[in-house]
């Protein structure tokens, strides 16, 4: 998921002003010159000015250079590009299946939840079909037992409460 | 010697012993996995050592990253892939001895030295650290402040990309440092009303994102690795006392190489093993050997990977500033168990500095039998295939921030959004190690720099003032500039070669 320089300076110049800015709001401390405004303004005004430099590429000869002594030590692999790039958008699906755990897990209950993450994920990467729903509930219970019975981290029970 | 074997005492508890003992293992099998780097294993340890002893937990920390940078090695010299960044260095040299038929004299290259490396980076921690802390309790703010902003920009300096980027990846991390009540005035800062938001964003969930979550979503992109192929091997450690007693001068030189880039801030074992392999082959008679399974490369590069893990953890004993990615995490887990980084820590709690000195040369000594175990096994552990390894890490992630966190579930939020901002920020060359180390420092910087404008009325001027705040000052400035001063030397290169 490449983004051009200019597009990640243009957010970072934008991320500097908001920060500064912000920081400039914040209530200073009665008696005394500095507050907790300095240090986000001094981030915000670096942020701000390297946001510049980025949109302008200034600095990519180092990036060049460092991509090609990567390059010299590693052979192009064009099948692996190939299947790098038909499955770019697959990359998101780790986050958005922690999400998906912040928004259930309290009300589906840990084993439900994580049995549907980790069937979600062998099946992401390739795994036979035949493995992928007894390691979902042997993962899923494996975490549990270590986490609840051991570490004592109270995991929500929800609709399928375990009996230890 | 009452410390020292009060030392002893804490490192021979069943629950410390069991700790590095179960530690190395799972070291060693996450480290010699394709695409599972040191410090992956290191931040999905955190939860786990939540629940530990202090001396417990830093054992389980130490022993896991001392294993996996070794175990690494495994991968690398009998399939031709780096089971971590920090043997990617030597990958080919390794592969290329494999198929002249010495894989097991490779191995025990890589085993041997990094053994060797270990203990020799651990005797430069037990040697540094109490000289420098004794220097460091004269420090006032001024110092701290210039000591942490060098620290961030060495962290720059040694980035593999834009020194440019780089230094924006660390003031990011700064700016996620600010979040919350944690500051001068104890008022809300980019909180945005969100009461989660309140206490600040947690430094391990962060970390679990951007070095675990992150690995598990390049890895989708990845192809599964070819499947190790079956191979007797003979003894491992046959030859290596000759190849020590015939390569004097590579090891001591990746010994210091990696002791020097390990106390460098954020510049970590995989800088080590590059650098060192680069300096061996400028350095050797027989340079065109390199490549074709030559030795001397190994040597150098395995003495200085293992060498630079101890030595890292100098600068995060003394002044909480991250050595390398793997002591980020560690920073964390030494404040969660009381054990809060400073000088005063070597006079304190000086047995349980002792004991960390123990369990260090006891991870580099354990490491020998346990590899030798390890390399025996590989072709089976190497066969577990990606589909059943990865989801797990992905509930490791979301269970042990939880668990970190105060059984808070936005912890789990944070790993997701540090996991996806991770991930953009290494495809378009901003180093996260940089990030890191300003999420880590940020608190200490902020209050440094505010502390030290208080006492000094807001003048600039005590900043420069004190001899060694000046020196120091000095150098960040040289470090800051670095980059321009490179960029110029190379634009009149080419000037000249054009002319």
């Amino acid at each position: 998921m490449k983004i051009s320089d200019r597009l990640s300076g243009v957010f970072l110049l934008i991320l500097g002003v908001f920060t500064f800015w912000g920081g400039s709001k914040f209530p200073p401390v009665p008696g005394q010159q500095v507050g907790p405004s300095a240090f986000p303004m001094v981030i915000g005004a670096g942020l701000f000015l390297l946001g510049i430099l980025i949109t302008f590429h200034i600095g990519r000869s180092f990036e060049n250079a460092a991509e090609a002594e990567l390059a010299k030590h590693a052979e192009p692999d064009v099948e692996a590009e190939a299947y790098a790039y038909k499955r770019r958008w697959l990359v998101l699906l780790p986050p958005t299946l922690l999400i998906f755990y912040y928004l259930a897990s309290e009300k589906l209950g840990f084993v439900p939840t994580a049995i549907i993450m980790i069937a979600t994920m062998a099946f992401a990467f390739e795994a036979k079909k035949q493995h992928i729903i007894p390691l979902a509930i042997g993962g899923a219970l494996f975490i549990q037992i270590i986490f609840v019975k051991f570490l004592r981290v109270p995991l929500a029970p929800g609709l399928l409460p375990m009996p230890w | 010697m009452n410390t020292f074997i009060e030392a002893w005492k804490l490192v021979l508890a069943t629950d410390v012993l069991i700790a590095i003992f179960a530690s190395a293992i799972y070291g060693l099998i996450v480290g010699s996995l394709p695409g599972l780097s040191a410090t992956m294993a290191t931040a999905l340890l955190v939860p786990v050592t939540f629940y530990l002893s202090p001396i417990a937990a830093i054992a389980t920390i130490i022993t896991a990253s001392a294993m996996a940078i070794f175990s690494g090695d495994i991968p690398g010299c009998l399939m031709r892939i780096p089971g971590t960044p920090a043997s990617a260095a030597y990958t080919d040299e390794a592969y290329a001895m494999t198929r002249k038929g010495e894989a097991e004299t490779a191995l025990g290259i890589c085993l041997w030295f990094s053994a060797i490396g270990g203990i020799i980076g651990t005797l430069s921690l037990i040697l540094l650290a109490p000289i420098l802390a004794e220097f460091a309790l004269s420090f006032s703010t001024f110092e701290y402040f210039w000591l942490a902003i060098l620290g961030l920009m060495c962290a720059t300096l040694v980035a593999r990309t834009s020194p440019i980027k780089a230094i924006a990846a660390m003031l990011l991390g700064l700016l996620v440092s600010c979040i919350g009540i944690e500051n001068p005035a104890g008022i809300p800062r980019f909180t945005f009303g969100i009461t989660d938001l309140l206490g600040g964003i947690e430094p391990i969930p962060a970390l679990v994102g951007v070095f675990a979550l992150a690995e598990v979503m390049r890895s989708l992109k990845q192809k599964e690795p070819p499947r190790i192929p079956h191979r007797q091997l003979g003894s491992i450690l046959k030859g290596q006392w000759a190849l020590t007693k015939s390569h004097p001068k590579q090891q001591v030189r990746g010994n210091i190489v990696g002791i020097v880039i390990g106390v460098l801030p954020g510049a970590g074992a995989d800088m080590a093993a590059w650098i060192s392999y680069a300096m061996a082959k400028r350095f050797s008679k027989t340079p065109e050997k390199f490549g074709t399974g030559h030795p001397e490369g190994l040597i150098e590069a395995g003495s200085s990977n293992n060498a630079s893990l101890a030595s890292g953890w100098v600068p995060s004993l003394l002044f909480g500033i991250p050595g390398d990615t793997i002591t980020a995490i560690a920073i964390g887990v030494l404040y969660m168990k009381g054990l809060n980084p400073g000088p005063t820590l070597f006079t304190e709690k000086a047995s349980s500095m002792y004991a960390l000195y123990i369990i260090f040369i006891l991870a580099n000594i354990i490491m020998i039998p346990l590899g030798i175990m390890m390399i025996r096994c590989s072709s089976h552990i190497l066969r577990v295939p990606r589909s059943l390894i990865m989801p797990m890490i992905l509930m490791f992630c979301a269970v042990g921030a939880f668990a970190t966190a105060g059984n808070n579930l936005i912890a789990v939020l944070v790993v997701a959004f540090f996991g996806l901002f991770g991930y953009l920020m290494e495809e378009n060359g901003y180093p996260v190690a940089a990030m890191v180390l300003g999420i880590v420092m940020g608190t200490m910087v902020e209050q440094s720099f505010v502390t030290s404008l208080i006492k000094s009325d807001g003048s600039i001027m005590p900043f420069l003032a004190r001899p060694v705040s000046a020196v120091l000052a000095l150098m960040t400035f040289i470090a800051l500039f670095w980059p321009l001063i490179v960029w110029l030397r190379r634009y009149s290169a080419k000037l000249a070669m054009a002319q």
